[in-house]
């Protein structure tokens, strides 16, 4: 904006020193940016492609506003002002946009080819990172387990969350009350409530464990030990969709609502039981909302590691092969070994992931909306 | 037709137990971190007889945790943290998303791809350059680093854009006509109409920096620049069988969220349904 306020001055000198050169020099140019205007519109007229023509007319429009500002005299057009007015409104956020997530992510993307410690020159490395990855152990583990906690996670969330909304989508008594609540868990911090989690579900002192051992008379060798070995992927899974069931909930809300009442009506009076309104007019009517939901919860799985560094990580926060992910590889890979190039080829991997399911639920998306 | 009476009442019997099952999963791990923060360390486990309020509540738990860590500091960090970041957030993301909805300018597919293209990119995949670009701006163990990190999100403007997308044009057109100049008309018109989804945006942009973990972890080293949830989870492990401690502490923590979240919520339903967050 600090641009518009120098341009007054400008013009006022202008007029002041040459104000006739000016009149006839801006005459003239009229007449041949005029002339190159009759010049396109007949090119326009005999161009059969329609692709060129597109252009050509773009084009014109161009001249026509050239023109215009001439004759008018301002030195900025009303297109030029009326961008620059636009652009006054998205700068502050997409100069930040541009400087903290823009560069960083092309930044990452060149990093994954590249030997780099933080501090020595950069060299470049070409696939070797990728090639390293295939006979990593640690990587490895960390690919299963979140791909293992996503398969566990997703379809659980999905349906608890489903269920719920439609439950809360009845005139119930307290439906405020039981909304709030089931929104409870998503916005408590996750240190606070796996702290709870860690209790509630303590392998010797635990609740949770103390029920199993007295009321289900579960062998005190037989009680579960929640966060180490192979139990620890089914806590995190358990944990997030308790933690995260309740914000889906509100978005399969928001589709519930906008199910008109008349589709319903008209399954009743054709005689479809619950389960048939449900399977045949709700299901359907919400499949983007489920779309939306099921890319989200994906790229939320994906990128899972507060809960496995808080249900598993021990005091240092370290994590075994059992409860490693793809994100605390990064992170170690790159805080602790300061192995860059290596941390962003981890990171690569975990974007492709996340790439292909949005695609192929974009695709699935695309096809039944067609049908 | 009185079968048909009884099937409804059962139907509805069914689903009250379900809900009140659910309620009773969701807020349990609630009320036993209320409850485990009166007591003391050796009551938190006791289960025969299990009591939610101890006959000597141990309200004191409420006053050590100030001390043994310096949990002002960390309290003062994060809500300065978090009212910045929310504050940059809705200004900046209401204010591109007006033009981007309601302005006709050059690039504008151009830039509003930009944005989306990064909706799904996960932040993990780019924390660590972002980190080395942060570090050779002099940013490192600053707040202000979490604040540029937190602030610019591409989600905030897709969510207002949609929201505005539904405000009909002849509003601001007729505004217009009356010689209003688009900062009026945002000022003006826009943002007034636009309270369930600035209410929905600041819960989740307040949600995520009150919560944030991962940020923090990387950027503030020093003690005196550490958040709450950094300074709960060092407390958790250097004192971690000091059980009503950490729950008095994580309770503390979890108060503003709670406020922010039930003052706002009324927008919440609301704001989520008509900024196309469902898809």
């Amino acid at each position: 904006m600090s641009g518009s306020l120098l341009y007054p001055a400008i013009i006022k000198e202008r007029r002041i020193f040459m104000p006739k050169m000016d009149d006839a020099q801006k005459a003239a140019k009229i007449n041949s940016l005029q002339e190159e205007l009759t010049a396109l519109i007949g090119a326009v007229r005999i161009e059969t492609d329609s692709k060129k023509k597109r252009r050509l007319i773009a084009k014109i429009g161009e001249y026509n506003r050239q023109i215009d500002t001439m004759k008018s005299g301002k030195l900025l057009s009303r297109e030029t002002k009326r961008d620059l007015v636009a652009y006054s409104f998205i700068a502050p956020n997409f100069i930040g946009f541009c400087v903290f997530t823009l560069i960083p992510i092309v930044f990452a993307f060149s990093l994954a080819f590249m030997k780099w410690d933080g501090s020595n020159p950069i060299k470049w490395a070409g696939i070797s990172n990728f090639t390293r990855l295939t006979d990593d152990i640690f990587f490895r583990a960390a690919l299963k387990n979140t791909v293992i906690y996503c398969i566990g996670t997703v379809p659980l969330t999905m349906i608890a969350s489903l269920a719920l909304a439609i439950i809360l989508n009845q005139k119930v008594i307290g439906r405020g009350i039981f909304r709030t609540l089931s929104f409870f868990p998503y916005v408590a911090s996750l240190v606070a409530i796996t702290a709870v989690w860690k209790m509630l579900f303590h392998p010797s002192k635990g609740p949770i464990n103390n029920i199993l051992l007295n009321v289900l008379k579960v062998p005190q060798k037989n009680l579960p030990q929640w966060f180490t070995g192979g139990l620890v992927l089914l806590s995190m899974i358990l944990f997030s969709v308790w933690k995260y069931m309740g914000y889906y909930m509100v978005i399969y809300l928001a589709g519930l609502q906008g199910i008109s009442g008349e589709l319903y009506e008209a399954a009743s009076l054709d005689g479809a039981n619950t389960w048939q309104k449900f399977r045949y007019v709700t299901w359907p009517q919400l499949s983007s909302t489920t779309f939306f939901v099921v890319v989200m919860l994906t790229i939320n799985c994906f990128k899972v590691y507060d809960i496995a560094i808080m249900l598993a990580g021990g005091g240092s926060g370290e994590l075994t092969t059992s409860a490693t992910v793809l994100v605390y590889y990064i992170y170690q890979k790159a805080f602790i070994d300061w192995d860059l190039g290596y941390s962003s080829a981890v990171a690569m991997v975990l974007f492709i992931m996340v790439l292909a399911v949005t695609i192929i639920q974009f695709r699935g998306q695309a096809k039944r909306e067609r049908a | 037709m009185k079968s048909a009476h009884k099937k409804a009442v059962l139907g509805k019997v069914i689903v009250y137990i379900i809900l009140i099952l659910i309620a009773i999963i969701m807020i349990i791990p609630f009320l036993w971190m209320l409850s485990a923060s009166i007591k003391s360390d050796r009551e938190v486990f006791q289960m025969n007889p299990f009591v939610w309020i101890p006959e000597n509540p141990k309200i004191s738990n409420y006053k050590d945790i100030w001390t043994k860590i310096p949990f002002v500091k960390f309290v003062e960090n994060t809500v300065y943290l978090t009212i910045v970041v929310t504050f940059l957030q809705l200004l900046t993301s209401s204010f591109a998303a007006y033009s981007f909805a309601k302005l006709h300018f050059r690039h504008k597919n151009g830039l509003f791809l930009a944005y989306i293209a990064t909706i799904a990119m996960p932040w993990q995949v780019y924390m660590v350059p972002q980190f080395i670009m942060m570090r050779k701006m002099g940013l490192n163990d600053k707040l202000l680093a979490i604040i540029c990190l937190q602030a610019f999100s591409a989600f905030g403007v897709f969510m207002m854009k949609q929201f505005y997308e539904g405000i009909p044009d002849d509003l601001c057109e007729a505004a217009r006509i009356d010689g209003m100049s688009e900062y009026r008309i945002y000022a003006k018109i826009m943002l007034p109409l636009s309270k369930p989804a600035l209410s929905t945006l600041t819960i989740f942009t307040f949600v995520t920096t009150w919560n944030d973990y991962l940020g923090p972890l990387i950027y503030l080293k020093t003690q005196e620049k550490k958040t709450i949830q950094l300074g709960l989870k060092m407390f958790i492990s250097q004192y971690s069988s000091d059980y009503g401690l950490i729950m008095a502490g994580s309770v503390l923590s979890l108060v503003p969220v709670l406020i922010v979240f039930l003052c706002l919520q009324k927008y919440f339903v609301e704001g989520v349904a008509a900024t196309g967050l469902k898809g």
